[in-house]
């Protein structure tokens, strides 16, 4: 819904503050407080801030309460609940002395709701300043000494006087919070027409005039006309908003289940709708009304579904459903069987079981796909854990344990933040009965063996997707012996190999270290490293194997020759560079764009890599019609694009991308950047590094830099940069998911969110082509040709292999000061949070192609060392997927030269 | 004759500068009986002052004295009052509330004149005398009936209260800066600087604030349960000159907590770890060469401004610190886009 895409100050996310504990708002939760009913009150937060509400709204404005009192106890109450009082609160009254009573209980910084004008400037500043001491933010009323503002200059006009009464005298710009008062439209009253186009012109203005400050609003006013006709109230809803947030609202009081999709709405509505709104024409209130009536049950048709399963025996009917992933009706069924069972653990072992052995007998035999059972997974623990409380109550009157598999204990590694892959194992390990402890990504290897011990597990699984991780996966073997570990570890993750763990990871440790990089080998590796009997085969098996791949390895000349740095640089790219004239961008320095539209980014998603992720092997779109997969990948496919539906729709993820271009020079291996201006500064040097393998044809020895034009050409050039991101918002998304114990999507919004991160790479690297450097305007590539990239320019990542030093990315993204613009973050392994996100550099040289480096010479890794102001072992360490030798082999060696 | 202050702020952009050690560890190994606690204001009285500290600023003013000294002459740039408990909540439980004015003024007196004589003896070195403010053992956020949990034990008003009447006689005696340390709960903090708020425009006079927070244990949160972001955002209204962590843990344990606040935070960023973790005897055994060894990472890594010792730092430990950041660069101080940030337990940010 949201189109907002602004460069520089303007523009912003959109935080919806939950509502529903208001006593004005919700006569629930005004029900329970005079009722004194606090306990339910504060299950209405909670579950508030568990469906996503990123602030809540207190306010205890009611005749025939003490509000002073019951603020003060509800927000003492909810300081007690780290479930609610993890997010900020709105202290919301009209009346000061009930505000200044709840800032006295918050712990953080909350936001006041609200001072203004109306008594005049000294009790405001007076407030202002109180509100300041007590460490909160706050919303103003467009309200003053002549009442509240209904014309859009006099919104402005009040604003503004605000906003400089405020800011002279010290009050932060970003902590002020306008609310330009949205009011009740096609009342049948003329002077009320131009209400919604008064909201939306004074926040435009706001927005552009007023640097720093938020707007905000409640919604549901608008539509106070139609009271009782929900579905013409929610498309006012989504209409206006649409608007009013591309105007720059950017926090509102908004009921999410009082939305309607804005493409949901029938153009017939929504065009009579936006009349009303915009005042378009006089009779727009009366047209509006005519139709009303027809759209009240709009959206609220339940689809007729196929229910014949149900026809059969309870044990037939949970079969059903762990085979077809429904969960509509588990509870139901599982509370069924456990009346008819003697135990509610029989259940498990009985129905539950027998059906996931039933899934697990189709997914061996390749009858079920990964999806598939990651959903049947979601049925068996929902069934499961309605099942625990009786099975706890069981076991406290019996004192017996429940039997398990084994237990594993999982994580990301240390600095690493991708895990989808390890979720997925995760999830088909549970299915499989083994108890998993997962302690989620950037895991120090600390933590993870003594939650191992504290755990008592009997292995331990790790994963990494970035390079840096096999590093820390080395260390972590290595610290297994030390502290004389025994339990198994198992390697997996995109940059892991059989081969990295042969050669590097498992020396290092005593005991079994084995590389499972596929979900549906998990099982067989976790039952025979735990069976009694197969155990020792099984380990020296794996052992010989790795035996066998080491020796492989060494006799492979690993150390194949390579020339020196000297030799490769004479053999550089031949670009001509004698009468060069580079592109000019249409922009030097940096743009950002926050909450890009989401819609415009589907039809640039990758396919293909989605699948894979699910271990479906083939290529979109093929793979929907394929003989074996294609059920599985069409049912996959269907359920990413409902997801998807939602996530547009809902304003899941908030998109933020910044772009920069600048001056540039090749020097050497390297490339200078400046900054934009006259005889601009330098701003750094982007370190590049060259391939050294031996040519026995014309071909080149690569560096990025060779496509930049090099200083001593005397032509200006130029780079360019960027950092786009899905957004932050998808770690928590996942969470709620998994918390309603619904691991498939879980993985699938995940999984997700990466692919519109690479669609929104490729989306920007085409507005660059076409728009922002300009150097290909009538590209017009169509989706397939733009995943096979045949287009002009490359856009390599720092860390890939073109570029295989990830610690460049820190040059990046300060050039972009992309932390700040875009909210992603380096960790210590230089992987970028949140994991869907994707950076590079713009290359726009016609010959400029992707390429590998390779394995490098020592000689390359001092020079480069030198010239990028490290030292050589911290280079190396950095380095060591590329290097063709053995730093060890140089200890002592030069110190004795 | 006394010099004018120095400037601190100037002093913070040129170096890493030291703050004392601890005071309580300190006083423990004189081991002073009932009778030195009394002293001679007190002979007779029927209350147990003994583990009353802050009653030594009166009863035994030698004793702090020294211990002022020989932080200064370890190398401490900063020294704080012996006024942690100096409150009448804290007071309460010896039943010395009235003497709460007399306490603090003569702490402050002590540690000003202590850095006075120093700066007299030694023209080259600028010392500031810092008004130690405790958290209390009172929690404004937590009640202490697990069956009543929105009962509170204190209330806002009456903690702020308590905090100015201990800063207006601090301030009287001559303090430089606040520090308002050891936070466990961020509102308790907040009332703290809400008095120094009103006692500063009350009084027309103003000291720079530093702030301390204290991470509990490895789950990197308050006691109250923020999180480092989410507690830098709840005490950036106060502007101070300092925004940091101490007690608790040790510095090795401290890392983590302490980088992430040297990231966020705009203003300058003070760290005062304990000597370790307490062995089983509950004693601080860090050496001082092993705390100024982990100290001396943080300064090289650019991570602090100013750094000190907490519980069972000794004067060893705090010349070693010294040794070990003589001649790094302090810290720089970031600069952050403005942004609306707001804290539950957890931070929120609202970009612009």
């Amino acid at each position: 819904m949201s189109d907002m895409e602004i460069s520089g100050a303007a523009g912003s996310q959109f935080v919806n503050i939950g509502e529903r504990t208001n006593v004005t708002g919700s006569a629930r939760f005004r029900d329970l407080i005079k009722g004194d009913d606090f306990d339910t009150a504060l299950e209405v937060a909670r579950q508030q801030v568990e469906n996503g509400a990123q602030i809540i709204d207190v306010n205890m404005d009611e005749g025939m309460l003490d509000s002073e009192a019951a603020m003060v106890r509800f927000l003492n109450l909810i300081a007690a609940e780290p479930d609610i009082s993890r997010v900020p609160v709105m202290i919301d009254s009209s009346k000061w002395s009930v505000i200044e009573a709840g800032l006295k209980c918050v712990q953080g910084k909350a936001i006041v709701n609200s001072i203004s004008l109306k008594e005049g400037e000294e009790p405001f500043l007076e407030l202002a300043r109180k509100i300041r001491r007590y460490g909160a933010a706050t919303v103003v009323m467009a309200f003053d000494e002549d009442g509240q503002a209904d014309t859009a200059d006099r919104k402005f006009d009040i604003c503004k006087r605000s906003y400089d009464l405020l800011t002279a005298n010290g009050f932060p710009a970003e902590d002020i919070i306008f609310d330009p008062n949205i009011f009740a439209v096609a009342t049948g009253i003329e002077e009320h027409n131009d209400y919604a186009i008064a909201f939306i012109e004074a926040t435009k203005r706001i927005r552009a005039e007023l640097p720093h400050v938020h707007v905000s609003g409640g919604v549901s006013n608008l539509s106070f006309s139609f009271r009782g006709n929900n579905a013409v109230r929610e498309a006012m809803h989504s209409a206006f908003l649409l608007h009013a947030i591309r105007a720059g609202m950017d926090m509102g009081i908004v009921n999410a289940g009082q939305i309607m999709v804005y493409d949901d709405i029938p153009e017939d509505l929504l065009e009579r709708i936006e009349d009303v709104l915009f005042n378009r024409r006089d009779d727009a209130t009366d047209r509006l009304l005519e139709i009303a009536d027809d759209y009240r049950d709009v959206g609220t048709a339940a689809q007729e579904k196929n229910l014949e399963w149900r026809d059969g025996n309870v044990t037939e009917r949970l079969e059903y459903a762990l085979i077809h992933g429904i969960t509509d009706f588990i509870i139901e069924d599982t509370e069924n069987a456990r009346l008819e069972a003697e135990r509610p653990l029989h259940v498990i072992e009985g129905p539950l079981m027998d059906g996931m052995n039933v899934v697990g007998d189709l997914f061996g035999a390749g009858k079920m796909f990964l999806p598939q059972v990651v959903k049947s997974a979601r049925v068996m623990k929902q069934a499961v854990a309605h099942l625990t409380p009786f099975m706890e109550a069981e076991r406290e009157a019996s004192g017996q344990a429940s039997k398990v598999n084994g237990k594993i204990l999982m994580a990301t590694v240390k600095g690493d933040v991708h895990d989808i892959g390890k979720n997925i194992v995760g999830v088909v390990l549970q299915c499989n009965n083994y108890d998993v402890v997962d302690l989620g990504v950037m895991v120090p290897a600390e933590k993870i063996l003594r939650t191992a011990l504290e755990e008592k597990a009997d292995i331990i699984g790790v994963s990494g997707l970035i390079t840096p991780s096999l590093d820390e996966m080395v260390n972590l073997a290595r610290e297994m012996k030390r502290q004389d570990m025994t339990l198994p570890l198992l390697i997996g993750g995109a940059t892991t190999s059989r081969l990295h763990t042969a050669v590097k990871i498992a020396p290092g440790y005593d005991n079994p270290v084995i590389h499972v990089n596929d979900a549906s080998k998990a099982v067989g590796v976790m039952s025979n490293l735990l069976s009694e009997t197969a155990r020792d085969d099984f380990v020296a098996g794996i052992r010989d194997e790795y035996e066998a791949a080491r020796v492989k390895h060494a006799g492979s000349g690993r150390k194949s020759k390579r020339q020196t740095i000297a030799g490769a640089r004479a053999n550089k790219a031949p670009i001509d560079w004698s009468d060069f004239v580079a592109p000019v961008p249409s922009f030097l320095g940096t743009r950002s764009f926050q909450a890009y539209d989401l819609n415009e980014l589907r039809d640039f998603i990758d396919w293909t890599p989605f699948f894979r992720t699910w271990e479906l092997a083939g290529k979109y779109p093929d793979i929907l019609e394929d003989e074996v997969v294609g059920e599985a990948a069409r049912e996959l496919f269907e359920d990413a694009q409902k997801m998807l539906d939602r996530m547009f729709a809902e304003n899941w993820l908030v998109p933020r991308a910044v772009v920069g271009f600048w001056p540039a020079n090749a020097v050497g291996d390297d490339i200078a950047i400046y900054d934009g201006e006259e005889n601009g500064a330098k701003l750094a040097m982007v370190r590049t590094l060259r391939q050294q393998m031996m040519r026995n044809n014309t071909r080149p020895n690569f560096a990025l830099s060779d496509f930049v034009c090099p200083a001593e050409a005397g032509h200006t050039d130029y780079v360019g940069g960027f950092v786009v991101t899905a957004g932050p918002e998808i770690d928590a998304i996942s969470e709620r998911f998994e918390n309603k114990n619904d691991d498939y999507n879980a993985i699938l919004a995940k999984a997700l969110a990466d692919r519109l991160a690479e669609a929104f790479a490729e989306r920007m690297h085409q507005r660059v082509r076409e728009e922002f450097w300009g150097y290909a305007p009538d590209e017009g590539l169509t989706n397939a040709e733009l995943i096979s990239e045949d287009y002009r320019g490359i856009r390599p990542a720092p860390g890939y292999p073109a570029s295989p030093d990830h610690t460049e990315k820190r040059t990046l993204f300060d050039l972009l000061d992309a932390e700040a613009q875009t909210g992603v973050s380096l960790t210590e392994s230089f992987a970028m949070w949140p994991p869907s996100s994707v950076s590079g550099f713009y290359f726009a040289h016609p010959d400029a192609r992707y390429f590998g480096v390779g394995k490098i010479e020592r000689d390359q890794v001092e020079d480069y060392a030198r010239r990028k102001g490290v030292d050589l072992a911290y280079a190396e360490r950095w380095l060591s997927p590329n290097l063709n030798y053995d730093p060890a082999e140089y200890v002592g060696r030069d110190a004795a030269e | 004759m006394i010099r004018p202050q120095p400037d601190i702020k100037a002093a913070l952009a040129e170096r890493i500068l030291v703050l004392d050690g601890a005071m309580g560890t300190e006083i423990q190994a004189l081991k002073l009986e009932s009778a030195d606690f009394h002293g001679k204001h007190f002979e007779g009285l029927g209350n147990d002052l003994t583990g009353n500290n802050d009653i030594l600023n009166l009863t035994a003013p030698d004793a702090i004295r020294d211990i002022h000294i020989s932080y200064l002459e370890a190398g401490a740039d900063i020294i704080a009052t012996n006024t942690f408990n100096a409150t009448t909540i804290s007071q309460a439980d010896y039943g010395m509330e009235d003497y709460v004015d007399v306490f603090n003024v003569e702490g402050a007196r002590l540690a000003r004149e202590a850095c006075d004589d120093m700066m007299a003896r030694n023209p080259d070195r600028q010392c500031w005398a810092a008004g130690a403010i405790g958290p209390t053992n009172r929690t404004t956020s937590i009640s202490p009936d697990v069956n009543d949990p929105g009962y509170r034990a204190i209330d806002f008003d009456t903690l702020k209260d308590a905090y100015k009447q201990a800063a207006r006689a601090l301030l009287s005696g001559g303090v430089d800066l606040f520090l308002i340390e050891t936070i466990f709960d961020t509102l308790n903090a907040k009332c703290g600087i809400f008095a120094l708020e009103e006692l500063f425009e009350e009084t027309g006079e103003r000291r720079p604030v530093m702030i301390s927070g204290t991470i509990t244990d490895m789950s990197g949160r308050t006691l109250t349960g923020q999180t480092p972001e989410a507690f830098w955002n709840s005490m950036r209204h106060a502007s101070p000159l300092t925004i940091g962590l101490n007690c608790s843990l040790g510095a090795r344990d401290m890392r983590p907590y302490l980088v992430e606040l040297s990231r966020l935070a705009d203003t300058f960023v003070c760290a005062y770890p304990n000597a370790g973790l307490p062995n089983e005897f509950g004693e601080y055994d860090e050496q001082a060469e092993t705390t100024a060894g982990f100290v001396r990472e943080w300064a090289e890594e650019g991570l602090v401004n100013i750094v000190g010792g907490c519980c069972g730092t000794t004067p060893a430990h705090i010349s070693a610190l010294h040794n070990a950041v003589t001649g790094l660069p302090p810290r720089d101080i970031p600069v952050r886009e403005p942004a609306m940030r707001l804290s539950g337990l957890e931070p929120f940010t609202v970009t612009i």
